[in-house]
């Protein structure tokens, strides 16, 4: 009972959290956005493998605050977990959830982890755990979600049989416009089952006019008038019941059985005339609905209860044939499914790129098997099945690619290899005589800053002397020693000698501070043309380390990554076997029950039929001797 | 005329005739009422189920044990956990592999908050060749128009200076058609290269401008 208030339920509440999701207006981390952009999509795999990656790149920051997920990390954490939710990976989003609960975080973003978390408890069919999690809610509650975490806590009171509760929660929520038409019914069940009749009714009545645009809405809206006019006729009521009725739309997807309900209010009321009209118009519809093959045999119940035997007549005959085709379809739908066409057609990827790939797929004329879908489709525990029959069918698919992506990365490894490794000895080789040129030259720069910083303490003109003076100087030195050892007669020589030492000197102890500015100047210019060097340098030993890299390193993670790929697609396709079984046993069964309600449907049509026909003839007989 | 239209019915479906008919026409109007009744005890029943069950036939397949279903439920769980887990992985090793951070360069295509032109196709061009070029869904351009960042391109390029060109055609909230291009510099280092094109409408000044991330 819980699971089907769930699921029924939460409609309101999981249709208002997609709502929001992927508006970002100040968007930092364009990999955030690029995972809201799948998501939105509906592409929950790729949203999440996305968010997942960019939340441990994230984390594995010795910054965080500097990376540009963390303006986004809060919504982050709590996305990755409806997307998980609505992957149907409940307990990993449960997990997600709790491990936001324990950490620690302001009171806003724990009590809208807790709502999440109760959230996903509902909806796993836990009321109990669901409210246990949302008496943990203290404090300030994000406005975005006060009203979504009241109407979950109404539902969960109303899963747990406490209406009055419901009702109490639900009563200061009717102003909600986020909510609006779900609250309104929500309200009106929970009157009902807590015995609050009149009220219920009032309630759903006002559910039942509300004025809307919103597809969801009117959906509830219609579904609120359908209860309304079944507790109406219920009540004998038939009047307000048939008006009730009337209310749903005709294109909605209650109409159908709003359409039998308002027939039969009116038989109970024994206005069979007006009967005819919604039973007519339903009978012109999809045969394999249940509700039209209904109306197909009260059509002519109600003709003959207005003595019109003969129109009564044709339409049991027809009724006859119908069901007798219809027998055909489930019947051939049974084999086909039996035979185990009904899984292939299921997965069809041109079909299933269609947002209404079910009703598509119910049409294609080759496909039996899928005839009776949409009834199918009813059924919670078919569509979870379906659900995750396709989504493994997906991954299977993921599966296959990567297995064959693995072989043309080997391929590119190869090839890399085959290109790079015969060139690299050689580039190496001429790579370690410019590397040695290169450290020379670094090293005799940073010898002259050394003399220049040391010049700066203490003076050295002839550091400074250019290389004619340097030649000079050495003549000089020379001549001295020449002298020294010939005649002291050359005294005149000697003060020659040390004139022009003098005239060096005096030339570099004057230009040694401008001498020593060039010289500096010198060094900065020399700077800047080793930063070029430095960084060809390291481009080189870039891309020279990218070449290596390009090929080495890969196989164990291949090889890793093929065996985990290879795991994986061996319990899927045991998985999906499983699953794919469970479909068709699902399937047949409720195709099995349809038969035998056609099988009786047909029966009771083909006795009225004779009946009809005995009295059409009696009244013809009649009136030919009257 | 049309009495012998339905007697040729009664033959037709394997009758005998009056007097069978009159044998089955107790039955048959009981039959009917007793539908009457049964659709009557499914309202009770449906009403109990504070109206839900109306909406959800009795199915035999909730004869199914519910622990296999859950049980064949946790494993479907487990095993996505695994994809997801490979699927990290082998992201990790394709942009090694293919897209090393030294010459990484991803576009991204985003629209503009709250404009509410149609984007029918983007053409990219990286010094001056196409590298990528969509045509968008309406599911991709809501996407796009709730928030949603595109990754159009992921490639390479080397360091250095680089011309982006951005073609796109769409229609104007007015209905009208309209295409525009713009071309963009940018520079690659050494990191991996993001480029965010943000796109609006006409009448919006720049249709396509360029952010740096």
């Amino acid at each position: 009972m819980a699971a089907v208030l769930a699921r029924t339920l939460v409609v309101g509440l999981t249709m208002c959290m997609v709502a929001g999701a992927a508006v970002g207006g100040d968007l930092k981390d364009l990999y955030y956005g690029e995972a809201l952009y799948y998501a939105d999509q509906g592409q929950y795999f790729e949203a999440i493998a996305r968010l997942d990656a960019e939340m441990a790149l994230h984390d594995s920051v010795d910054e965080p605050q500097l990376d540009t997920l963390w303006h986004h990390v809060g919504d982050a954490k709590f996305f990755v977990g409806d997307f998980e939710l609505r992957y149907r990976m409940h307990l990993r989003a449960g997990r997600a959830m709790q491990a936001v609960l324990e950490g620690d975080v302001d009171d806003e973003v724990r009590n809208e982890a807790a709502f999440r978390l109760a959230r996903i408890y509902f909806q796993k069919d836990q009321p109990e755990d669901a409210l246990r999690t949302l008496t943990r809610i203290e404090g300030p509650v994000p406005d975005a979600i006060k009203d979504d975490l009241e109407f979950l806590r109404a539902n969960v009171y109303m899963a747990m049989g406490r209406p009055s509760d419901a009702v109490e929660t639900l009563v200061p929520l009717q102003g909600s416009q986020d909510l609006k038409g779900f609250t309104a019914y929500n309200l009106g069940i929970a009157l009902l089952q807590a015995g609050q009749q009149q009220e219920a009714l009032h309630q759903l009545d006002k559910a039942g006019q509300l004025r809307t645009s919103d597809q969801g809405t009117l959906a509830i809206r219609d579904k609120s008038n359908l209860v309304l006019g079944t507790l109406q006729f219920e009540s004998a009521d038939f009047g307000p019941a048939q008006h009730s009725l009337d209310r749903v739309r005709l294109e909605g997807p209650y109409s159908n059985l709003a359409l039998l309900r308002a027939g039969w209010a009116d038989v109970s009321a024994e206005n069979f005339e007006r009967a005819v009209v919604p039973w007519s118009i339903l009978a012109k519809r999809d045969s394999t609905d249940a509700a039209v093959q209904e109306a197909i045999l009260a059509l002519p119940y109600a003709y003959s209860r207005l003595n019109v035997y003969g129109r009564a007549a044709v339409l049991y005959g027809r009724a006859v044939e119908t069901f007798g085709n219809e027998l055909n379809k489930v019947n051939a739908s049974i084999k086909s499914i039996r035979e185990g066409k009904f899984l292939k057609a299921l997965v069809r990827e041109e079909i299933r790129q269609d947002k209404d790939w079910v009703i598509r797929l119910r049409s294609l004329p080759e496909t039996p098997e899928t005839y009776y879908l949409m009834a199918l489709m009813a059924s919670h525990d078919f569509q979870t099945a379906l659900q995750n029959y396709l989504d493994l069918e997906d991954l299977r698919k993921k599966l296959v690619a990567w297995q064959h992506g693995f072989d043309a990365f080997d391929d590119l490894i190869r090839l890399r290899r085959q290109y790079y490794e015969p060139l690299l000895p050689g580039i190496d080789s001429q790579f370690r005589e410019l590397d040695a040129k290169i450290r020379l030259r670094l090293e005799q720069r940073e010898h002259l800053d050394q003399r220049i910083q040391a010049m700066l303490i203490a003076p050295r003109p002839d550091l400074l002397a250019t290389a004619d003076e340097r030649l000079v100087s050495m003549r000089i030195s020379e001549l001295e020693t020449r002298l020294q050892t010939a005649d002291p007669e050359d005294i005149q020589l000697q003060n020659r000698i040390d004139r022009l030492r003098g005239v060096q000197t005096w030339t570099l102890e004057t230009e040694y501070h401008e001498r020593l500015t060039e010289a500096y100047k010198h060094l900065q210019e020399l700077n800047s043309d080793i930063d070029v060097l430095t960084a060809q340098y390291q481009s080189f030993v870039r891309t020279r380390q990218a070449a290596v890299h390009s090929f080495e390193g890969y196989d164990i993670p291949i090889k890793r990554l093929r065996t985990r790929v290879a795991d994986a697609t061996q319990r899927l396709n045991l998985l999906m076997a499983r699953q794919g079984h469970m479909l068709e046993t699902v399937a047949v069964r409720e195709l099995v029950a349809r038969r035998d309600l056609l099988d009786s449907y047909q029966n009771q049509a083909r006795y009225a039929f004779a009946e009809s026909f005995d009295r059409a003839a009696k009244m013809q007989a009649s009136e030919e001797q009257g | 005329m049309g009495c012998h239209r339905f007697r040729r019915g009664v033959e037709a479906l394997g009758g005998n005739g009056a007097a069978m008919i009159r044998r089955l026409e107790i039955l048959i109007s009981g039959r009917v009422r007793e539908r009457a009744v049964r659709c009557q005890r499914i309202l009770h029943a449906a009403l109990l189920c504070l109206g839900i069950s109306l909406l959800t036939p009795a199915g035999a397949a909730q004869d199914l044990s519910r622990e296999q279903m859950q049980g064949l439920d946790e494993q479907v769980q487990e095993i996505k956990s695994d994809v997801l887990s490979i699927a990290a992985e082998l992201d990790n090793l394709e942009e090694q592999l293919l897209y090393p951070s030294n010459t990484q360069l991803a576009v991204f295509v985003s629209i503009a908050e709250g404009d509410e032109f149609r984007l029918d196709s983007v053409q990219v061009s990286i010094d001056g060749e196409v590298v990528a070029h969509h045509i968008y869904s309406f599911k991709e351009l809501d996407a796009l128009q709730n928030g949603g960042v595109q990754r159009i391109y992921t490639g390479n390029v080397p360091t250095g200076a680089h011309q982006l060109d951005v073609a796109i055609a769409g229609k104007s909230s007015g209905g009208h058609d309209f295409s525009t291009a713009d071309s963009f510099s940018f520079s690659k280092d050494i990191e991996p290269k993001l480029v965010g094109i943000t796109l609006a409408g006409p009448g919006s000044g720049s249709s396509i401008q360029l952010g740096d991330w």
